[in-house]
């Protein structure tokens, strides 16, 4: 568990010394959001209608773009041999990692989009939903990313490819993500969607990090 | 499983495919061509759907045979992770671009069979949409086995992709439903699954029978040919 | 009957995938083991 701290810790410290990097995903997610009332049209009830859609799909993409990342810089200066060879479970050490980016991504992303809500004309219950659904969905998010972090380390063409291999299966979340806000729009409330997408985050915890970490096992051989 | 251990041997699987191929392959032709015969000739029109069925007798086993050949990816690849395998390594990449083009006949016949059912070419209906989605599912296989220079590397990898792919289809699949009943489908395919009529049902069957052999041939044909490509790298390695 | 068009369409779609597959399948067999033997490594029956 010290070792699992102390990953997570420094995880961390390595993105706060360079805040750009977090800057920059969150610069995407904005610039991508703005994008779609350029393209649609300033009409506020299409806008409030695909506002769930479209910020989850940009915070989506943005958390893909920073997963391409997640395990690369350590691959490279070797840092990820020596946790292969550290004592204690791999897997944990993966969960670490996961948590860390996390923290630094899908956090900021969840406390961002409803700002960006406010943008799209959503009211105040569908804003509520929109942080919320992000809270809890972003881990799977995180988890899914760093799988396929993990398997393209050392690919060929790996951003492109990592985006391949985890956007099927980021689907259910994000179908139980936009569903919340829809489901307010339809006067039920979100609760079943946040429960979904609980329930998939759990189970993504679950089963990923043991993949995750048979994954790493094969870059580091 | 007792065939897949006993072909897990290469020089094995090789005796094997060289006695039952050509024979298998005879046999796919001959039903190839009795099936094409039933489907569009012998069968009559549904009194429903009119002569459009007989797109049925092509889509409906190309997505069953798809769907088939996921598992037995994933299946493939469990075996190369927990029993290591080797053959299961090849197979799995044969598989793949098989698996894939059945996705893609079973999408393509979707929709020309619902350009005259539905009045257009797509509609996102829960069941073609997982379709599109396992296809990706299959592209992001192949595309990750070839990513790397160290094709063992690439099994591995696209061997541990199959595996949480698998799990993750019956989520998918629940998920793109719940999202498919929020959403109103346009219309909703109406066959009735054990009513329908024998006269269609048997050559229903009949190609079903026919995609399944055609798979199996063309995985046979393709695990050969990825056995004899390991040996042309190996020797490529050695000189 | 203005259907056929979709029918033939459907079948001729198919027969182009999975021939071509089968074809494709059978040129990289034929080509593989070319190489392989241009190496002097062809197999023994």
């Amino acid at each position: 568990m010290t070792a699992f701290a102390a990953l997570f810790r420094r995880d961390l410290r390595l993105v706060l010394r360079r805040p750009g990097d977090v800057v920059v995903v969150l610069a995407f997610f904005v610039v991508a959001t703005t994008l779609f009332p350029l393209g649609i049209g300033p009409e506020s009830n299409l806008l409030a209608r695909i506002a769930g859609g479209v910020l989850w799909a940009a915070a989506l993409f943005a958390a893909l773009l920073s997963l391409e990342r997640l395990f690369a810089s350590d691959y490279e200066d070797g840092a990820l041999d020596l946790l292969l060879l550290a004592p204690g479970a791999l897997e944990l050490a993966v969960l670490a990692k996961c948590a860390s980016h996390w923290i630094v991504t899908g956090l900021p992303l969840a406390l961002l989009a409803p700002l960006l809500g406010v943008a799209f004309g959503l009211d105040g219950q569908s804003l509520a939903a929109v942080a919320l659904t992000l809270l809890v969905g972003t881990p799977t998010l995180s988890l899914i990313g760093g799988l396929a972090a993990a398997l393209t380390l050392g690919a060929r063409k790996s951003g492109a490819l990592l985006a391949l291999l985890a956007l099927p299966l980021c689907v259910p979340t994000v179908i139980f993500g936009t569903g919340a806000i829809e489901a307010i729009a339809t006067g039920e409330g979100f609760g079943v969607h946040l429960a979904i997408l609980a329930a998939l985050a759990l189970m993504a915890l679950a089963t990923l990090p043991w993949g995750i970490a048979a994954a790493l096992r094969l870059a580091g051989e | 499983m007792a065939t897949l251990h006993f072909l897990a041997n290469p020089a094995r699987f090789r005796r094997f495919s060289a006695r039952v191929l050509p024979a298998l392959s005879v046999v796919t032709a001959l039903a190839v061509a009795v099936g094409l015969v039933w489907a569009l000739a012998i069968a009559p029109p549904d009194y429903q759907q009119g002569e459009t069925v007989r797109i049925m007798f092509i889509h409906v086993p190309a997505a069953t045979i798809a769907m088939g050949g996921y598992v037995l990816l994933a299946v493939l690849g469990a075996s190369l992770l927990v029993w290591r395998h080797p053959l299961a390594a090849l197979m799995a990449r044969a598989t793949a671009p098989v698996g894939a083009t059945f996705t893609a006949v079973g999408l393509i016949t979707g929709s020309l069979w619902g350009r005259p059912m539905w009045g257009t070419w797509w509609v996102w209906d829960a069941r073609l949409t997982s379709f599109l989605l396992l296809f990706f599912l299959f592209l992001g296989h192949i595309a990750l086995s070839n990513a790397y220079d160290d094709s063992e590397r690439g099994d591995k990898s696209a061997s541990i992709l199959a595996v949480v792919g698998a799990i993750n289809v019956p989520i998918i699949k629940f998920s793109v439903d719940w999202w498919n009943t929020l959403h109103q489908p346009a219309s909703i395919m109406k066959l009735g699954g054990p009513s329908i009529h024998p006269t269609l049902l048997y050559p229903l069957l009949w190609m079903m029978a026919t995609f399944a052999l055609l798979f199996v041939v063309l995985v046979l044909l393709r695990t050969d040919t990825e056995i004899d490509r390991r040996r042309l790298e190996a020797a490529e390695a050695a000189a | 009957m203005s259907y056929a068009v979709f029918i033939w369409s459907a079948y001729g779609a198919t027969a182009v995938a999975l021939g071509g597959l089968v074809l494709m399948s059978l040129l990289a067999r034929r080509n593989v083991r070319r190489e392989l033997s241009e190496r002097g490594l062809e197999r023994k029956r």
